[in-house]
């Protein structure tokens, strides 16, 4: 189920990093702390299940045959998936989504950026589409950051929890590996390494605003890439994938 | 002139505005029985929109494909946002969302009886998106009209929304017809339970409704229940009819006559049992609304103090 085309393949983690993430963000749905933020939740769920779609629809034309989409959705299994591992974690409180949101939002603006530079023309157009949406969530989750940081006592200490819990995953964001270097060298992907100090200095930034400090540790927890995910990812495959499975082979 | 005297000219006068179709605002004098009426029909209208986030937002995760789970949230949170605009109109009538989530979770407001029965497969979404949604069209058409200003506007911004939701949702049995044995199944179970709960979304027969005739006088209401049943009775079994599926109804039959659909009674009981509370989904419904507003209670508190916060720093600055 994993493609040999190294762009099909790269157009897939950024596609399963976007589905995961809408997953987890639509799960918010009816649940939020008041009405304005289901729909602005799912307002954001939306736009990474948008971007999924994208980058399935071009892996898929890129493999060709009969595959869609939806057989990358739906089809594979936890080994298969690429996802990072920070998209996958459960939900958490409203502080622990907020503050994933951050980080994420936080590498993917610049991200998506440069991705709309990209030499593949599809890739760049995915990209260029992106930024917009990922300005406003960017946008959206420092002021989040802002009122939950300098708050109250109880919000101020949830954030602070959230990003020590959250921070030892961030540093798959700017992972290098030789599928990644090799799309670098040739102007396709992203060069994420590089993306790094930047993403840290508006991060310190915000936090240091927010009252909330950068947590202290230089644990790295990563596997993502290559397939190898938390507990939880499984679960929400059963549940993601459920009528696919139950039903194989049938249109909805 | 004494007190009384003046009300019973302003309550003419009011009513004469009625009568000449003008549009009731915030600041005219009304009535304090159309005052609570509106506020009744509103909330329970708000509530209703967002009570049916659940059992639709349900499949968002477990939608069978990507396009569909776009399309689904898409839709809930439209609801949401239906939710939002009728709590506003409410508000304009003096009372706040706080309190008006307050009377759902204590039982004193109520919401759509149907968003009390469970959502167990995916042709349950395209049940609720056809049979539910163009019930809710069908009334919301007729509250465009409404006498108060702020409700017939928020009624004119839903409508346009709702006649996606519709197609969403026939669309989906569509599909489901024309798929294989086990889809059109699913389809028809769909339709078995959900056909007689959206009948009964148009509440009770006209001489029994309790609030039918003042709302009509006061044009709160601008068409009798029976009216709307019977409206929605006529497209449904056309509908129905066209992808093949069948109306549970053995009374059902075209009356050519009336120039409608006769159908068969609907059991009162079991619409009076669930919306006293005891459906098979009352219980989860409201436990899940309360559970997400007290979990989220530290949040809007957190966003209050940063608020005032901002607000001493501005000050200061000043
Ligand atoms: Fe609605
Ligand atoms: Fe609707």
């Amino acid at each position: 189920m994993t493609p040999d085309d190294p762009i099909a393949r790269y157009a897939l983690r950024l596609g399963d990093d976007a589905l995961i993430m809408g997953h987890r963000l639509s799960e918010w749905m009816s649940r939020a702390p008041f009405l304005e933020e289901d729909i602005a939740l799912s307002n954001v769920a939306l736009d990474f299940i948008g971007r999924a779609r994208l980058f399935y629809q071009y892996a898929a034309q890129r493999v060709g045959g009969d595959t869609t989409e939806d057989t990358f959705a739906y089809s594979r299994d936890v080994r298969d998936f690429t996802n990072l591992l920070l998209c996958e974690l459960p939900r958490g409180d409203f502080a622990f989504t907020i503050c994933r949101q951050f980080l994420y939002d936080a590498f993917a603006l610049p991200f998506t950026e440069a991705l709309s530079g990209s030499s593949d023309p599809q890739l760049a157009a995915i990209g260029s589409k992106a930024v917009k949406e990922s300005r406003y969530h960017l946008r959206r989750s420092k002021d989040w950051m802002l009122r939950l940081g300098d708050g109250t006592e109880e919000s101020h200490q949830r954030c602070q929890r959230a990003l020590d819990d959250l921070w030892l995953y961030t540093a798959e964001m700017f992972q290098s590996d030789p599928l990644l270097d090799d799309l670098i060298a040739r102007g396709i992907a992203v060069d994420t390494p590089a993306l790094h100090e930047a993403w840290l200095a508006t991060v310190s930034e915000t936090l240091a605003t927010a009252t909330l400090s950068v947590p202290d540790t230089d644990v790295e927890v990563v596997g993502g890439r290559d397939g190898i995910h938390t507990d939880d990812l499984g679960f929400l495959l059963a549940e993601l994938q459920f009528m696919q499975r139950a039903y194989p082979g049938l249109q909805w | 002139m004494d007190k009384a005297n003046v009300s019973e000219t302003e309550e003419r006068t009011f009513q004469a505005r009625i009568d000449a179709e003008e549009k009731i605002e915030p600041k005219d004098w009304m009535p304090e029985k159309y005052r609570r009426n509106l506020i009744r029909q509103i909330s329970q209208h708000a509530h209703s929109e967002v009570i049916g986030e659940q059992p639709e937002g349900n499949w968002i995760t477990r939608a069978p494909s990507l396009e569909r789970k776009a399309i689904l949230m898409a839709k809930v949170q439209d609801e949401a946002g239906h939710g939002l605009y009728l709590y506003a109109a409410a508000e304009t009538l003096g009372v706040t969302r706080e309190e008006l989530i307050d009377r759902l979770h204590t039982g004193a407001s109520k919401y759509a009886s149907i968003f009390n029965y469970p959502s167990l497969t995916w042709a349950d979404i395209g049940a609720i998106g056809w049979l539910v949604d163009s019930a809710a069209i069908v009334n919301q058409v007729s509250l465009q009209n409404t006498s108060y200003g702020p409700y017939a506007r928020a009624m004119v911004r839903i409508c346009k929304e709702e006649s996606f939701h519709q197609r969403q949702g026939y669309n989906i049995m569509m599909t489901l017809m024309k798929g294989a044995k086990l889809q059109r199944e699913m389809a028809q179970d769909a339709l078995d339970r959900w056909w007689w709960p959206s009948l009964m979304m148009f509440g009770p027969h006209d001489g029994e409704s309790a609030h039918s005739a003042q709302s009509m006088k006061w044009k709160i209401k601008r068409r009798s229940n029976d009216d709307l049943r019977q409206q929605f009775v006529d497209q449904a079994v056309q509908q129905a009819e066209a992808i093949g599926l069948v109306v549970p109804d053995p009374d059902l039959k075209w009356n050519d006559a009336r120039g409608h659909y006769d159908f068969g009674a609907i059991d009162w009981q079991e619409f009076e049992r669930v919306i006293s509370g005891n459906g098979p989904c009352n219980r989860q419904r409201l436990a899940h609304h309360k559970n997400a507003h007290d979990e989220g209670a530290w949040v809007r508190e957190a966003m209050a103090a940063h608020e005032a916060k901002q607000r001493s720093k501005a000050r200061d600055v000043a």
